[in-house]
Parts: structure tokens; sequence; C-alpha cells
């Protein structure tokens, strides 16, 4: 953690909730992305913890766009910025819902466009913002405020229409690993064109644990491969340092559910499902990496 | 340089000569060839900027929004179905305070598809905190789309400017045109809230009422100041290129007993029909609105006024009847004309004169007096 710069550029005054993955995560993006940075933020849980006007939590520019907008309002900050020379960078910071479900087309235009610019999508896998109703983002099985008997269908596989494009960067990172994250900004940073981490970020009012137990619920998804940890650098994929222990040894799914409340009605079959759909994601990567996919 | 031009390629050669830094661009029937156009004089290398060819027009008017807080003059062309699909970020970019200019070609909207001219799309923007303004000649198309980035860019305006053509009977249609050398009509690009990385500001976070309100107000005193920046600007560009502009056209209103009112280019039309109604001792003028947002003060006192409507406000009335009513006191007849592009003549419009019925509303080749 030493190379981590002291510089704050989130200060201690957001309006987040009490064990927030989400503000940690941005804590950690600015430090590594510096003060030359603007932040385009559409409608999601960021908008709350900034702060509001005319306070903010903010060190550095951030452009509040409307919920489907980010990626296309990202486009023409980077163009503007970059015709008049600027070296800027500018990162989208959106949650899952303006990601996965209202903001894909967006995030899809300006990746086949080639738009420099670096998209973070912030996952605690639900509206959190609006309180808690599922987006395409949430688990089988979790429980939301539209899901009320557990979400029936499966998590969307964004990485996968990300990977569709191409990018020349592409990563996962979760919360519970910060300097991780840090690392894979900087690296996306220095590469041209659209780039793309997608970060896991548990939720305490949402997922419906105790506060303290952020850290340790994101450890979790990663011991048990439920989240793996992985970059893809020009199409190469190298599987992160704590996801390759849990890929040849995953620990219990129930290690991960039992201690979040959205998943205490899960039943023995959902849960089967479940593991199911861990084993499959470990087995693809797995075999990609290894080149024999 | 006087050449020929349709309305379409006079909007985009008026962009060429306005350098925007960025143009977002999605087509749409009939706006498609201006976007076209500036593609050509980007890959020609005769408009230099960054040409962004947008998924869709939400995106489109997201980019000019991000494009324009970031320091450069931007542009995008729509209609119809484009406009209303980006009818979220064309309230935002009001609400940002961001000087995008864009070419609205007039079109009615589904169902059924119909790719001709109607003011509806316009008007369904009317409360988003744009100026508006209406042509009705090619020439017009390309001297106002000018004047646009200049009002636009006025510190005392800082608003988007929307400039409307009616769809294919001004956006497909040839007629003279005169390009001109701006020389510095147009100052650089400055916009005093650009974003900033040395003087980190958050723009559009959480606002509560108090403020809200403020910046809300805070609009319409631009809105009203917009007038007099007009004004101006029109007044400068006669003096330098010779073409002057108000905030309508008048023809022969000075005796008038009678007053056509009308937008685009039924405005013009209405021109012809006065003529025929005066030669028939009938003494009518007609008054064509060029700004509709910031709507202008109108002098109709003691005249009749016979209002076409392209476009209709279902359960209430014609859109611009509304607008005469309750800014004049005048109580109009209501003619709604040339919905999904319907053939209106000057013929047409010296019956509507003829037979005018103040206070009544008349569907043409409709309805009944209702």
């Amino acid at each position: 953690m030493s190379a981590i710069p002291k510089e704050e550029y989130l200060y201690k005054c957001t309006s987040a909730c009490a064990g927030c993955s989400s503000s940690l995560c941005l804590r950690y993006v600015l430090k590594a992305a510096g003060p030359d940075t603007v932040l385009v933020v559409p409608a999601c849980c960021t908008s709350v913890i900034q702060g509001a006007y005319p306070g903010t939590a903010m060190g550095v520019p951030v452009y509040n766009i409307a919920f489907a907008a980010a990626a296309a309002c990202a486009s023409g900050m980077s163009n503007a910025l970059s015709t008049r020379g600027k070296k800027t960078n500018v990162i989208v910071y959106a949650g899952d819902g303006g990601t996965v479900d209202i903001g894909i087309q967006s995030l899809s235009g300006a990746f086949e466009r080639g738009t420099n610019f670096l998209y973070i999508c912030y996952d605690n896998e639900a509206y959190g913002n609006t309180g808690m109703q599922r987006s395409g983002a949430t688990p089988l099985g979790a429980r939301t405020t539209t899901t009320p008997g557990g979400k029936p269908t499966a998590k969307k596989d964004l990485d996968r229409i990300v990977e569709a494009h191409n990018p020349p960067y592409m990563a996962t990172a979760c919360s519970a690993y910060p300097l991780d994250l840090y690392k894979k900004v900087k690296k996306a940073l220095s590469i041209e064109g659209p780039k793309f981490i997608h970060i896991l970020a548990p939720c305490p009012p949402g997922w419906r644990y105790p506060t303290e137990k952020t850290v340790e619920i994101g450890k979790l998804a990663v011991k048990t491969g439920t989240w793996i940890l992985y970059e893809r650098e020009f199409g190469k994929l190298t599987i992160n340092g704590p996801s390759k222990t849990a890929m040849k040894k995953p620990a219990p799914l129930e290690d991960y559910i039992r201690g979040q409340g959205r998943f205490k009605n899960v039943n023995p079959e959902i849960l089967d499902l479940m593991r199911q759909q861990v084993e499959q994601n470990i087995q693809r990567l797995s075999r990609e990496e290894a080149g024999v996919c | 340089m006087l050449t020929i031009a349709t309305g379409n390629k006079a909007v985009a050669a008026a962009v060429k000569a306005a350098k925007p830094g960025v143009v977002a661009a999605y087509p749409i029937t009939p706006q498609t060839e201006i976007v076209e156009q500036i593609a050509e004089y980007v890959t020609d290398g005769d408009l230099e900027s960054r040409y962004i060819p947008v998924e869709s027009e939400h995106s489109a008017m997201a980019a000019c929004i991000g494009a324009s807080a970031g320091g450069v003059r931007t542009f995008t062309a729509t209609s119809s179905h484009g406009l209303l699909y980006m009818h979220e970020m064309v309230h935002w970019a009001a609400g940002a305070r961001l000087p995008v200019v864009m070419a609205n070609v007039n079109r009615a909207l589904g169902p059924g598809w119909n790719t001709w001219a109607e003011h509806t799309d316009a008007f369904s923007q009317r409360d988003t905190g744009w100026l508006q303004v209406f042509v009705a000649t090619v020439q017009e198309a390309y001297d106002t789309t000018l004047m646009a980035f200049k009002i636009a860019e006025d510190e005392r305006v800082l608003l988007p400017v929307m400039v409307n053509l009616d769809g294919f009977s001004l956006s497909h249609i040839t007629q003279a045109l005169e390009t001109v050398d701006i020389g510095d009509f147009l100052p650089p690009y400055h916009l005093p809230h650009a974003v900033d990385t040395e003087n980190p500001c958050v723009y559009g976070p959480m606002t509560f009422s108090n403020d809200y309100f403020k910046f809300r107000w805070d609009i319409e005193r631009s809105m009203r100041d917009a007038k007099g920046v007009i004004a101006d600007v029109e007044r400068e560009f006669a003096e330098r290129f010779g073409r002057s502009y108000g905030p309508t056209e008048d023809y022969r209103c000075e005796d008038a007993d009678v007053v056509v009112v009308a937008m685009g280019t039924l405005g013009k039309e209405a021109e012809v029909a006065v003529d025929l109604l005066r030669d028939e001792g009938i003494k009518a003028g007609s008054m064509r609105l060029r700004w509709f947002r910031p709507f202008p003060d109108l002098d109709l006192a003691g005249r009749e006024v016979v209002v076409i409507d392209r476009d209709y406000s279902f359960g209430f009335g014609g859109v611009v009847a509304h607008a005469i009513r309750s800014k004049t006191g005048i109580e109009p007849y209501s003619v709604i004309a040339g919905l999904g592009g319907q053939e209106v003549t000057y013929n047409d419009i010296a019956g509507f004169v003829r037979d005018r019925r103040p206070g009544e509303e008349m569907w043409f080749g409709v309805s009944e007096h209702v």
C-alpha cells in the first residue's frame, strides 16, 4: 500500500452510507488518476455520495449527467479536451443500473467508437440509490424490493458484453482489494482508447449485512469464486492473484451468501444453480487463460 | 459567394463557417443531409472538427453537453422522433447553461410514419429553456444558423439555440444562397463555466429547492435578456453582411386590417396570399413568427388575426393560436393546417382569410368550423 499516494480527492465529508464500499473504491480510483481528471457521473449512489450544492466532497471536477448518458457525455468531454490539447483523464464512474441496464446503449456506442476514456462500473448489484430495486446485475436468488421472492434469473454478464467490443483494456476488481484496483486504474489510464473496469462493491444496507463486514464480504466473493479478479489486455486474459487460488480451490459458496440477508430465502435448488454458475464461470475463464477455449 | 443549396446544405455550410470543435451526429429523415454534408467537410479537411457518430439522439445531445462543457463549440442536427428521443438531454443542455446549437428539421410524429413537415416536434420542446427560431428560406437557414452560435454563446444568454426548418418544403428545396466570409463575427468559444481541472467544480449535483429555484429564475432572466442580444446580433449581421432579420418578418402589415400569423414556410406562402387578397381589396398583411422562444412582443392591436398552426395541442388548440391569444388578448381565427406535410397553397391561405371567423377553430380539409 506504500505506493498509494497520500493525496485525497474524495474528502471525509461524503454522504455515503456507513460501510459503503463504492465510496472506498472511488477514493482509490481518484488516488490512481490524480488531479488532472474529470469524473462523469450518471444518476447513481455517487450522485448522492459527492454531497449537495453548494458543497462537494470531490477534489476533481465532477460532471453529473442523466442516467443513460454517461458514456456519451464522456465521449463529448474526451473529444473536447483532446482538441484543446489536454491530456486530462475522463473517467465515467457509474453504478450497475446505469451501466448494464439504462446506460448500456451509450456504453456500447462509446466503446465501438474507440472513445479515449475509462468507464468504471461499481456494481452493488441493484439500484442502490433508489433503495435496492433489482437491476440486470442482481444475482440469481437475491432479494430486492422488486424481487421480494428472490431474483428468478441470473446476473447479466456485463463483462462478456464489454469484451465483445474488443477494448484494449478491461478488468474486474473488488472493493476488498484496493491495491489491485489502484494498479488497474493506473494501467488503464496509461492506455489509449476505451478502457473498462468492473468493480464488485458490496453494499451493507442493500445486501443486508453489518457495516463492519464490507471488506470481509468482498473477500468472500473472491474466495468463493463468485467474483473473479482478472485483466484482459489487448485480448489477453490474466487471472489476478487472489482469484488464482480461489479458482483452484474455491471456498464453499455458503460462506459468501450466509452473511447476507438478501440471500436469506435461497432454497437448495437455487443454491445449486448458483453453484453451477460459479463453476461454469471458473471453467470458462480457466480455459480461456490456458488458451483452450 | 453566390451558390445554390438546399435548406439542409445551407445549415451545413453555416456550421462549416462556425467551426465547431465537436459535431455529434445521428441520421434521421429529413435531416440526414446536414450530418452527411458535415461528415464530408470533416473528411475532406474543409472543417477541422471531431465528428462523433453517436448511436442515438439521446447520446448526440449528451455528447454535445460533454463537449460544450469541455470547452468547445458544438453542433448537432435532428428531427421529429430524434428530437423526442433526446428530450431528456434537451432539458439538460439548457439547465447546464450550454450554448449548443441544433438544427431541427421539423417533421411529423408517428404513428403512422410520416416524414413531412409539421411543427409539433419543436413545440414538444417548447418549455425546455432552449431558444427556438423558425426559418423560411435557404438563405435565412444559413444566416440564422450562424447567428445562433453568437446568440447562444453571448454571456448574457448562455442557453442553447434550436434552428427550425420545415422538412422537405425547406430542407430539400433548392434556392440561391450567398455564403459569407464570417471574419471575426463569431468570437472564439469561451464558456465561463467550462470544466477546468485547475479549478475543480462539481456540475449539476443534488440541489435543494432554494438554489434550484434560483437557477430556474436565472434561465428565465437570460431568456428575457436574449431578446436584446438577438436584436444586437441581427443588427450586427445586417451591418456586416447586408441581410436583416427580426423577431418577426412582417409583410404589408402597416395598414392591414387582417394579419395572417404563421411560422416557417407557410409564413412565406402567406405573403403570396396577402398580395392576392390586396388585389381583391382586402387589406391583408402577414406576420411570420421567427423567434418563438423567447416569444417576441407583437403589435397586432386593432387587427383581426388569422393564425395558421402546423401543430396541435390535443384537448386545447393550436400552440401558436394559444400564444397569440395569451400575449395579445386578440381572439384569432385559428386554422390548423399542414399537419403531416399536408399541402397548403397561397390560394388556400387566401381562403382562410376570406372565410375567417374570429374565435373559431378550423381543421383545414378535415373538419367544419368548431
